[in-house]
Order: C-alpha cells, then structure tokens, then sequence
C-alpha cells in the first residue's frame, strides 16, 4: 500500500473539490494518506502531488512543516504527554519518565514490537485536566501512573479498540458532499483566478 | 478565601449545553433553542442589522489579540468578491482550553455562528479550520455539519431563503504558528504554515487566495446566536463597560479546582477566580501565588499585586500583560521559576516556524542556554546573555513588544524571561552557582531524574 | 483645492539618512536607498524576485504617524515624505543582532568553503561583526555536502535559509524541486526523496546564494575568488545572448555568472551556457593545424596548412567552393568569410545547417525579447523555448506568468510554455498552417489578437518537416495580425550575425542543403567547415556523410574533430568563446561583445585571421589585418552593424543592429498532404542536453545526455500494444530502427516524437526527408 486506494481517492476527489483551489487539500489528504497506511509514504505524497497539480517536492515541504505527518513507520498506538507548563506544573515529567520506563523506550521511539510509540509533546489545551496524554489524539487526563499502565494493559488487550482507532484515524465522521452543496465560492473564486 | 456568593456570576452564553448529555446533536441543539437566531436572521433581518447587533455587543475578539468582531468586519473592503470567512480552531496557546470544548460540546452553537457571520459578511464560502490534534472535536464538527446541511441550515436555500453558504470542514497536522491568523491562511492553501508580513498581507484585504478575509476564533463566533438572538445590549450588558458579555476562562495550575469558567467580562478579578468556591476554590494545599499567566505563554507573568486587577481587557493591558486567550496558569511559592521560563521558551523554539532569522535561531539560543542552566552549566554571564539575545528578537523587551520577527511568536519567547528573570533573578543566579534551585523550590525533574542517577 | 490639474507626479520624495531622493513609485525602500548610494545589508532580498523579508538583515526605521518604526526595507514601499534611517543606533543594534543570530549556527569552515572571499556574509561578518561569537552551544550539524542534482551540491550546515534559491526554482524557474521542509530550527532546503533538482537552470541557485551552501561541481575547490581574472562577455551557446561574467585562473576557465541586463537575461543563465566552459579546457582540443597526408593526418605549421588550402581553393572554379558554417564565430569572424567569398566569387555559403528558417524571416517587422515580453499577446509558433533558448523561455515565461501577456501557442508538441498557454494546441507536422488559422478563427482568439500589441516567435519546431510549413503557419498569422511583430527564434550561437554579416546563401544553390546536395553529386571541389558539423547538425546526416565522402579537398576549421572532419584534408584549430574578443548578435538583433579572458589553446587563432591568412595566400588583401579593422570594414560595409563602430555601443546591454524596411509576408495557409491514419508524423526536435560537442567535451554535462527513445500520446502507446519502455519497431521505406518507447499525453494523437540526438542512429529516419515523414511504428515481438 501506499498510493491511495480507490476508496480514499474518491473521497480525496470530494475533497480537492471542496476548495477553491486544489492545493488546499495538500493537508487533508496527506491525512487520508496516513489513515491509509499509518504514516505518509513516499508514495502517496507523489500521488497527492499528482491529485492536486504541483511537484512533490511541493507536498513534501508542506508535510513536513507539520508535526503530525510521519514519514517512518511509527506505533499502532502514537502516545503523546504533554510536558508544557500547565501539565509540568502538577507532574507532567514524572508521568513521561514512568511512561519511558513502562514502554521501555524513550520519548521519539518506537517500542520493539511496533505497538506504541512515545512522544513528549505541546499543549494539547486540556490545561484544566492535567497532566494530560492523547493516545492517538484520544483524551487521557488526570493521568496518574497507575492509570497509565491500565491503560497499555487496555490498549494491548483490546478492550479500546471501539474508542481508540489505530493511529492516521482522526475524525470517523466525514464531511458529506450533499445536494446542498453550493460551491459558489469555488466558482467566484475561479472566476477570479481566470483574472 | 473569598466567600461564596460574593463573586459576579452570570447566564451561561456559550456554555449553556455543556451539560445537556446530547447538546452536542442536531436534535439536542434545536431542543434547546439552538437555529432560532439564524431563521430569525435570515428570514428578518438584513446583513447590515447583524453586523449592527454585533458591533453593538462590543464583541472582543477571543483569540487572542481581542480585536472587536464588529470593528473587524468592518474592515472588508466593500464590493470585492470571492470574501472569505476563516474560523481559527486552532486552539494551542500553552495553558488555552476552551475552542475544543465549544467545539467538542456544541458545535452546532459554532456552526450558527459562522452562518450568521457569513450572512453579515456577504461570504459564500467559509473554511472551518480545527486543530490536527482534536479528533473528537473533528468528529463532531462533522457530524454536526452533516446534520445542519441536511436541515437546510448550512449550503444551498438557508431556511428556504436565497442565502447560500458552504462551509468546508479541515484540520492542521500540529503546528502551534498556525494559530497566527495569515499562518493559518497558508496552511488553508496547502502550504507550510508561515506567517506573511503585515503590512501587506492584512487579511482583511489580502487574505486567503489573496481575496478578502475575515479570521474569526471558535468562541468569537460561539457567542453569535446568543448576541443576535438576544440582542447585542444584552450581551454587553453582562460584563463590565470595557470588556462586553461573559467570557471563557480557563485556570490551571496550582489551585485547588482547575477548571474553564465562563464569567462576566472584566468586572471578576483574578483573586476571585483563584479564590472563590464557585472558581477555583484557592491556592493549592493552601499555598500562596508566586507569579500567574494571565493570559497564555505569550503573555507577561503577572504576581501577587496583580491579584486583584479585573479580567478587564484595558486593564490588563495597562499593567503590562495581556488576557490573551483567557489562559491563566497559576504558580505557587514551590514552582522552580528557572524550569517554568525554560519550559515556555522551549515551546516557542519547537514552535517557531524557522522563516525569519531572529525567532528561528534567537529562541533556540535561549532554550539552550535555560536548559544549560538547569543542566548544572551555566555561566554568570548567560544572565545577561539571555537579556542580550532577547534584545535582537524583541527591541527594548517591553510590553507590548516590538519585534524584529515577522510575527509575535519570537518575542513571545522573551515574555518569560523577562518576567522569570527580572523577578527571581536569585534563582537564576542560584542555578548558575550551584546547579539546582534554591531551597523550597521543587524542581519538576527532581522525581522524574530520580531513576537515572 | 485647485482646479488648475497638477501633471502627474513621477518621483516620490523621501529622505535617506537627512539627504532627499526622488524615488521611484512603487519601489521598495531597500531599491530606492541602493539609488540614493546607502547600502542596506540584506541576505534574501534579490531584485529579480518577490520579497519575502526573511532574513531581516535589511532592519531599517522609517517614521510613522505612531513614531518611529523598525521595518524590513524589502517589504516596505517608498511613500511621498517618507524618512528613512539606516544609521540611528536602534537600526545598527537590530543589524548587528541579526547578523549574530545568522551566525550562531553557521560552521566556521569559510578556509574550506568556495565562497570564501566573495560571501555576503562573510563581508559582512567582517564589517559589522561583533568579532568573536557568544553561541557556546552545539551548532547544527547535517551531512556534508550531499548532491541535490548532477551539477549542485547543498551543505545544509551552510544555508542560512534566505529562500532564494526555492524561490528561484518555483518563481523564476518554474521547477519548483526543492523546497524547505522540516520546521523551525529543523528547516533544510531538500529535494523529493529519489528526485532531484533536475532543472535546466539550477547553476543560477548557485551564483544566488548568499553563502556557500550551494557548489556547482564544475566550479568545487578550483581556484579562490582572489585569484581569479575576469571579463564581462556574451555566452554563445545559444542565441539568447545572455550576458556574463567569464572567470578564468591560471589561464584555464574555470566559472561563468550571470550578469544582470534588463534587455536579455536579467542575471539568469541556462546550466549548459553556464557550464559548457569545460569543453574549452578539454585535452580534446585541436592544438594545432594538421594535414592529410597519405590518408594520415599529421601536425603542420600554419603556413603549410593555409598553403595546402590555398592551392585547393585557388585551382577550384569558385562555384564548386563552398563554406557552410559560421554561426558559431563572431560577428567578426564570419564577416571576414564572407570577405573572403565575396573576392573569390564563392555564393554558396550558409551559416545554417538546413535546421533553422529561411533569411526572408529576418526581413518580417522585428520583434526585441522586451517587445515579446510587453506585448498583449504572443504567439508561439514551432519550438519548445526552454529546450532550445532556454533564457528567452524564462523571459516569457515571466510574461505569460505575471499575467502581463497571453501566450497563444501553436507547437508540434507540448512545450514548457504550454502549462502558462492561454491557448496551446499542437498541430500535426505539416499541418500548421490550417490549425493556426483554425485557432485564429475562434472568436476569443481573434478578439485577442484585435486588440493588437501582438508578437510572434517563430522558429523551427520540427525538424523532420521542410521549413516552409512554419513560414506557411507564419503568414496565416501576420494574415490575422497585420501589425504583429516577430521575433526569430534561431537557436544556434550567432547565426543571425553570421547571415547578417554576409554568410548567407545567394541563391538557392547555395543553402546548406543544396550545397551537400551538390557535393554527394560531386559539384563541389573544395568544402569550408566553419564550426560546422554537418553529421551532426544538418536534419540529413545520411546527406552529409555521402557530401563529404565524395568532396575531395574538405577544410575544417574547428575547435574538436569529429565525424564530419574527421576526414578532413586540412585542419585549422580555432580559437573559441573565451579566447578570442569581437561581437556577436543574439536572437532579436543585439549586437554585444565577446571578450578575450585566456590565450587560445596551443596555435589556435580566430576564425577571421584564418580567412585574413588564407586571403593573402590567395593573393587577395581583405584589409582585415586586425580585429579593429574587420569591426571598421564591417560596420561601413554592412548597413545593418552600421551601429557597431562604437565598440563602446556593444558592452552592457548592447546595440540592437539597424533594421531594414520591412518586406511584406505571403500570405501563407499551405499544408503537406494528409497523413494515413496507420502510420505516425515524425516529430524530431532539438533538447537542451542534446549531446552536442560542447556539452558532450564537457565532463560535468555529458552524462546528462538524454536517451534516444520515441515518445506517443498515451492512446497511441496503447494502439500499438507496447509497454511503457519496452522496444518498438519504427519504419520509414525499407528502414527501420528500434527504440523505447514512452507515452507522454503532450505528444499529439497520430504524432511520433524523437528527440534530436547526436549519435542515436536515428538518421535513417530522416535520409531523405522532404515534406514530411510518416513512419510505422511496431511493438517489438
């Protein structure tokens, strides 16, 4: 895998439509790309180069301005505690350490068997609910230790795979291209652009 | 502690369904009065008259910079078309909590909001953009979208009128600049999220695909079907003659109840926040305030003598600091200040986007020296160091900043060493003489560097 | 108020420093301060691209209504009244800052590093360094300089992230391949894994940077700025005319920079202009003059040489003496030929090769290159600008892109103009005549083309095609344009010059390929090769080899040997661009100088002394003893270089040559006859990297020569049932040569194309072509 499948590249298309321009969807689709495959591959940023009419040079310098975007394969679970200030403030760096210690990786790995890998990252705006973690970029807060390690426990054994989507998932629910659909500023927009 | 009932409350203006278990449904949202000012708009009122009611509620902006909506729209050019709406969701000022709950929690509140800003603005087109991070929120947004178009509120024939607007769904892929509005832009263009310089690039005027556009955040336009359904006045009415309405607080920290508040605009004050039964209930342990954001990582620490300023906008500006996005961090007399300034600037040096040179190697350059520090290596003239570097990002290093960046984010990263080292200079200079905090200081890695040693 | 109407102001008033200046409306303030004399340091500002303020090194204050403000003079424009200080304290502490902060991470390795002497930064550091770092901290670290194309290297280490170079490849070049990536302290300018910065016009990303993070490998730890001679000159590689900087140590060229002129190409050059200096230095060159003697070349002296072809010439009746080349000369030289033909009575004689446009396209209304890029709208006839004169390519790409001009384009094939086309159809060779008029007709077009301001360029799209079909295409358009002027695109060095100056055919028996025509049949008793390489240049190398096989005195004069001299009887080695000085004429007319920067290789001697030494073998004195006497001669001899007796006129920008009245254009509309639909229309047409000798005797060039391959519109790829790559049969008559094959959707349904490749065996395809080629093509089985 690594070009979109068809499925994807239908809803790629309702996306790149959805814009005034078709390279507004860069992000987007290096989204499905990633729900695709768990990480953007090569691949598929040149076939998103290709969907939206620029180089893929172009793609990558996008991509890779954005955190999110991985271009190694990376954890079926992606976790990431926040270290800033609000979280550091009530322990944050002690939920990270014992996370290193649980997963036996450190922060940025990946850990042996490809089931999680650890991020220490930036406010994830939970400030209230700290020391916050997503597990990929699913809510855990007031996490102590004791809940971080039911939560690998839950996680391996399957009891969150309703909650938790394998990491590239975001949204479940996509935006529907419906009959209401009106596109007017598509079409002002391209009027403009035709000068 | 302040007594209970002693503090202003208010009606609940954009919280109001936050805890109505399916507030977050189309059914749930209309059951609850939600759409009302939105037929009432489009069926009654001309375009003019909404941004009349908003101008009237003195409507601060809520993203940070606190520009008010009203004033803002005004600053369209008339007659140029395609007009953008951009709705910024990309909430991820340090210590900011409140977009993804409005998001999460009512999002057909927002989506009526954006609606009737497109109805005053003449925007066909609006582009919801939500942080990459918030997932539940993206969820819900969608299905909130979906609902709203298949009940005539959004797309084509709103409520059975002639108006027509779509709005496009999209999230970031984590990238803290792109809460800077012309940031934000770019990466609605499929482009690396770097700010562009204004002047030229007022989005007002030059905006997204160089078209005029309005940049508008989640709670700004979370209070609109409130403002236009209850009339502008009586928004206004509920806070205090320089801060209009109730507004989102979010307060975390050292106190005894963290928590998001919506309170009456600029008439609380920060001791009441911390202190009273309905806020937050006190200090932590019973402890005492060392220093506070008043408002995000950008903004100056304010300290015991601030306490008792009003959450008033003017106010706040006056005594040196900003509300920013109604982020509070409170810091009590434990907190290591040499690991708080480290731990702010480290954000800004991960977050800086790298295109202009003084933020891009100038906040890099202070994390490593702060780092140094707590590391056990500084050197008594890193000081002054820091000082120096922090003068070439920010000229003068005074509130409100200049700066010789493109946008504000480089001197962000000098708000909290000029507020940590200016106060608590001893600190520092203890960490450079010894290696570790003065006494009664707790260093947040003291348990977790416990392990390695 | 008044009602007395004030004449519009053309300056704007501001004051730099406490002096007034009138600057320039709309110009940015870091402009107007170079204008007024201040020099404000900038690293990412470049004048001949869009500012970006990055860098911030060009800090100045400007008052405002609010005081005065710290701005970056690169983004702010002049305004009436505006005071602007680049000296105040506050200015001289941001620059200082900067600069500190520009280096904090910057490697200390300027002992090791090409630029080296001639770095922005390092003067910069000098002048208003604070002397010794502050930043005790790990600076960045990357791989050393890691290959981004075949010609650059990038040394990430280095780069201070100013985006000129991205903003070249995307703005200028088109060929957006690199771009930053990664974020924030993390940012690296980077290709696409596997797909590197193959753009025509790289070196330029070089000589833009304002550091030594980019290297060209020709240029890598060859010499140090301070030891390098220089000259300002003309590149001949193609007939743009570009001019440059010719940078040579020790005798031996070792780099060629841009230099800006507002006429031709902005500071920009193409990398096969910029680069091809390597064939110059090759241990290849002919060294010295050599005869044929008993079917071996030996070394001779030049006395012998030009005696030996003397007697040749002088017991040949003239009309069986012909001389084809000279386009690859100055001005200079090819005038002295034509001298020497004029006293001899020798009419045939061209300066093509039978790849170009008939000499008539010269007498049309003239169009400059800034006519071209000014004009409402343009018509492209024929070839692909970016293969073939690839600066004019950037020139109205420019145009087209800043929406200034509509490009209406009617091309063999998709061009690298036609993604900026307003219009772009490709014709079927033979055919352009009816699909220009077709296009013409459409009544957005022919309400475009009403609202005048129109100029063609025109040139030869197709070399497997006779030229007439262009000039039929041409006349439909100066039909549907009257007004309409035309630029000529002639690819070759200085084959407008060298025609102007007298090399051109006095009848039809003396163009190229009638001349080879006569010699295969054996009319010609003795052939001048000026530079000329008829095997490889002229569309019928089957032609040419039979001429040369059958002439029994040829005499080269050439800078190599290759397969058209190889049998020579008389070899002169010539002094090429770099070793010589005299003028040359590009594109559109202008005539700018050559410059002489290193002494010619072994005896070699310009190409107009040879035909001065040969003349007075010939008993004949030309008068031409001295380049200034050739530029005297020339200059009162030929009307059209009447402008070029002023040496002076031809530095810089140069001297446009005067223009005779213009002849009218025959209405055109012609076309060859239809095509069977079984078969394919041959398309050959000329790329950059063509193989060519200069490239080919230049080390860093010659492994980018492209594959021979035939290249079908998709659909057609399918019809013939071949794989993407796989090997096809293509026929014409009994031959057939076998290639592999590749779909391209730019390439016209029923249309073949094969690039123009020395070497390739494709000449089969083309021996004999007329009117137009239609060939079979098979999937291999």
């Amino acid at each position: 895998m690594s070009r979109l499948d068809d499925d994807r590249l239908r809803i790629a298309r309702d996306v790149i439509a959805r814009f005034p321009r078709p390279k507004s969807a860069v992000i987007p689709l290096l989204h499905l790309a990633q729900e695709q495959d768990g990480w953007v591959t090569t691949e598929a940023m040149a076939h998103i180069a290709e969907l939206v009419g620029v180089t893929p040079a172009d793609v990558y310098g996008t991509a890779s301005f954005y955190e999110m975007f991985k271009f190694h394969p990376v954890g079926t679970w992606c976790i990431n505690v926040c270290t800033n200030i609000s979280c550091q403030l009530v322990g944050a760096w002690d939920l990270l350490r014992h996370a290193e210690e649980r997963l036996g990786v450190h922060a940025g790995g990946t850990t042996e068997d490809g089931a999680f890998t650890l991020e220490d990252v930036e406010c994830i705006a939970a400030c209230t609910e700290a020391p916050a973690l997503q597990v990929n970029y699913r809510y855990r807060t007031r996490v102590t230790p004791a809940d971080f390690d039911r939560l690998v426990d839950d996680l391996r054994a399957g009891r969150l795979a309703e909650e938790i989507p394998p990491h590239g998932t975001l949204a479940r629910v996509r935006q529907a291209q419906t009959e209401a659909w009106a596109n007017r500023g598509v079409e002002a927009q391209a009027a403009v652009d035709a000068r | 502690m302040i007594a209970a009932g002693t503090v202003p409350t208010g009606p609940r203006v954009v919280t109001s369904r936050f805890d109505v278990a399916d507030g977050h449904t189309y059914e749930g949202y209309v059951r609850t009065g939600g759409s009302a000012a939105l037929q009432r708009a489009v069926t009654s009122m001309t375009p003019t008259q909404v941004h009349d009611e908003v101008k009237a509620a003195e409507l601060q902006g809520r993203g940070g910079a606190g520009v008010p909506a009203g004033a803002k729209w005004g600053f369209l050019p008339a007659d140029v078309h395609p007009r953008y709406l951009v709705i910024n969701g990309d909430e991820s000022e340090p210590g900011t909590y409140k977009d993804r709950l409005l998001m999460e929690r009512d999002p057909h509140q927002l989506i009526e909001g954006i609606v009737l800003a497109c109805y005053a603005l003449g925007a066909a087109q609006a582009f919801l953009y939500v942080r990459g991070e918030m997932a539940l929120a993206q969820e819900r947004l969608a299905a909130a979208l979906n609902d709203a178009y298949a009940h005539g509120k959004v797309g084509r024939r709103i409520c059975g009128t002639d108006f027509s607007v779509d709005v496009t769904l999209t999230w970031g892929a984590g990238a803290y600049i792109v809460g800077e509005e012309t940031a934000l832009i770019e990466s609605l263009e499929g482009e690396r999220g770097m700010p562009r310089l204004k002047p030229p690039y007022f989005p007002a005027v030059k905006g997204l695909y160089m078209q005029p556009t309005i940049v508008n955040n989640v709670e700004t336009l979370s209070n609109l079907p409130y403002i236009v359904g209850q009339g502008g006045a009586t928004f206004k009415a509920h806070g205090a003659a320089t801060s209009s309405g109730m507004r989102m607080f979010a307060v975390s920290g050292h106190v005894e109840r963290p928590g998001v508040f919506e309170v009456p605009n600029g008439t609380t004050t920060f001791r009441m926040l911390f202190e009273a039964p309905e806020y937050c209930g006190g200090v932590r342990a019973g402890g005492r305030v060392k220093a506070f954001i008043p408002g995000g990582a950008s903004a100056m620490w304010f300290f015991e003598e601030h306490l008792d300023t009003p959450l008033d906008k003017p106010t706040v500006d006056k005594a040196g600091s900003m509300l920013g996005s109604g982020a509070i961090v409170v810091m009590d007399q434990t907190t290591d200040m040499v690991a708080a300034c480290w731990r702010i600037v480290r954000f800004f040096a991960r977050e800086s986007c790298g295109k202009c040179t003084p933020c891009r190697e100038g906040t890099n350059w202070l994390e490593k020296i702060l780092k140094r520090m707590l590391d056990g290596h500084g050197r008594p003239e890193d000081i002054d160091l820091l000082f120096d570097v922090s003068e070439s990002i920010s000229p003068g290093i005074a509130w409100p900043p200049r700066q010789t960046t493109i946008c504000p984010l480089g001197p962000s990263a000098v708000s909290p060493i000029a507020s940590a080292v200016r106060r608590f200079r001893p600190e520092f200079e203890h960490y450079v003489a010894h290696g570790r905090p003065v006494d009664g200081v707790v260093s947040p890695f003291a348990r977790a560097l416990a392990g390695t040693r | 108020m008044t009602d007395v109407a004030q004449p519009p102001k053309t300056t704007v008033s501001v004051t730099i420093d406490g002096r007034a200046h009138d600057a320039t409306p709309g110009q940015l303030v870091i402009a107007a301060c170079a204008d007024a004399g201040v020099h404000v340091p900038h690293f990412c500002w470049h004048p001949r691209m869009s500012p970006v303020g990055m860098c911030r090194q060009c800090i100045v204050e400007v008052d405002t209504p609010r005081g005065p403000a710290m701005v970056v003079s690169c983004m702010t424009p002049v305004a009436e009244g505006q005071v602007v200080r680049t000296d105040s304290p506050q200015v001289k502490r941001a620059q200082e800052g900067v600069l500190e902060l520009l280096l904090a991470n910057h490697p200390l390795d300027c002992p090791v590093c090409d630029k080296g002497g001639e770095c922005p930064l390092q003067d910069q550091a000098f002048s208003h360094g604070p002397g010794e770092s502050r930043f005790v901290e790990e600076k960045r670290h990357y791989e050393k300089p890691i290959p981004i194309s075949d010609l650059v290297l990038l040394d990430r280490e280095r780069c201070i992230l100013c985006d000129r170079c991205t903003r070249f490849a995307d703005e200028v070049a088109g060929d957006p391949l690199i771009s930053f990536t990664s974020r924030g302290n993390a940012t690296q300018v980077m290709t696409f894994p596997e797909e590197p910065f193959a753009s025509y016009f790289s070196g330029n990303t070089v000589q833009i940077c304002p550091v030594g993070a980019l290297t060209a490998t020709p240029y890598r730890f060859k010499a140090r700025p301070w030891d390098l001679d220089q000259v300002e000159s003309t590149c001949t590689t193609c007939a743009v005319g570009c001019r440059v900087v010719v940078q040579s140590s020790r005798n031996e060229l070792v780099r060629l920079q841009g230099v800006d002129v507002d006429a031709v190409n902005w500071g920009w050059l193409c990398d096969r202009g910029r680069f091809s200096f390597e064939a110059v230095n090759s241990p290849d060159r002919l060294a010295a003059p050599a005869l044929r003697d008993g079917g071996a070349l030996r070394d001779a002296s030049w006395s012998e040489a030009i005696g030996a072809a003397a007697r040749a010439i002088a017991a040949a009746d003239p009309s069986r003496v012909a001389i084809v080349g000279g386009a690859r000369g100055t001005n200079e030289d090819a005038f002295a030929w034509a001298a020497l033909a004029d006293a001899l009575g020798v009419v045939r004689r061209d300066a093509r090769m039978g790849d170009g446009l008939p000499p008539e396209v010269l007498a049309l209304p003239q169009a400059t290159i800034d006519d071209v890029c000014r004009a409402r709208t343009i018509v492209l006839l024929g070839p692909d600008l970016k293969e073939e004169l690839p600066v004019l390519y950037l020139r109205v790409r420019h145009a087209a892109q800043s929406r200034r001009s509509r490009l209406v384009e009617c091309t063999p094939r998709a061009t690298g103009l036609t993604p900026y086309a307003w219009r772009a159809v490709a014709h079927e060779p033979g055919m352009q005549a009816r699909t220009v008029a077709a296009l013409l007709a459409e009544p957005e077009v022919a309400a475009q083309l009403a609202a005048g301001e129109v100029a063609v360029v025109v040139g030869r799209g197709n070399l497997a095609e006779d030229d007439r079909w262009t000039m039929e295409a041409l006349g439909e358009v100066l039909a549907a344009a009257p007004s309409a002027r035309v630029l000529p695109a002639m690819r070759r060095g200085n084959v407008r010059g060298a025609l102007t100056a007298g090399l051109a055919p006095r009848d039809a028996s003396g163009a190229t390929p009638a001349i080879l025509e006569a010699a295969a049949a054996g009319g010609i008793a003795v052939l001048v090769l000026l530079g000329a390489d008829p095997v490889a240049d002229a569309p019928d190398a089957d032609l040419a080899r039979r001429a040369l096989a059958r002439v029994p005195h040829v005499v080269s004069v050439d800078a190599f040997l290759h397969e058209s001299n190889a049998g020579a009887h008389v070899l002169l080695p010539t002094a090429v661009h770099g070793e010589k000085s005299g003028t040359t004429t590009n594109v559109e007319g202008r005539v700018s100088d050559v410059a002489q920067q290193i002494v010619p290789r072994g005896t070699a001697r310009p190409d107009w002394m040879i035909a001065s030494e040969l003349a007075a073998a010939l008993g004949r004195d030309l008068g031409l003893g001295s380049l200034a006497q050739v530029r005297a001669a020339m200059a009162a001899r030929v009307p059209a270089f009447a402008p070029v007796a002023d040496v002076r006129a031809t530095r810089g920008e140069g001297v446009l040559t005067a223009r005779p009245a213009p002849l009218p254009m025959p209405r055109g509309g012609a076309v060859a006859r239809d095509r069977n639909g079984y078969n394919y229309r041959l398309v050959v047409s000329r790329t950059l990297w063509d193989g060519a000798i200069a490239t080919r005797r230049s080390p860093s060039l010659a492994p980018l020569a492209r594959p021979a391959e035939v290249v079908l519109h998709p659909a057609d790829l399918a019809r013939v049932g071949a794989a993407e790559g796989a090997a096809v049969r293509v026929g014409v008559g009994e031959v057939t040569v076998t290639l592999p094959v590749r779909a391209d959707a730019g390439v016209a349904r029923g249309s073949a194309w094969v690039p123009a490749l020395r070497g390739a065996g494709l000449e089969p395809l083309l021996a004999g072509a007329r009117d137009v080629v239609d060939v079979r093509i098979e999937a291999e089985r």
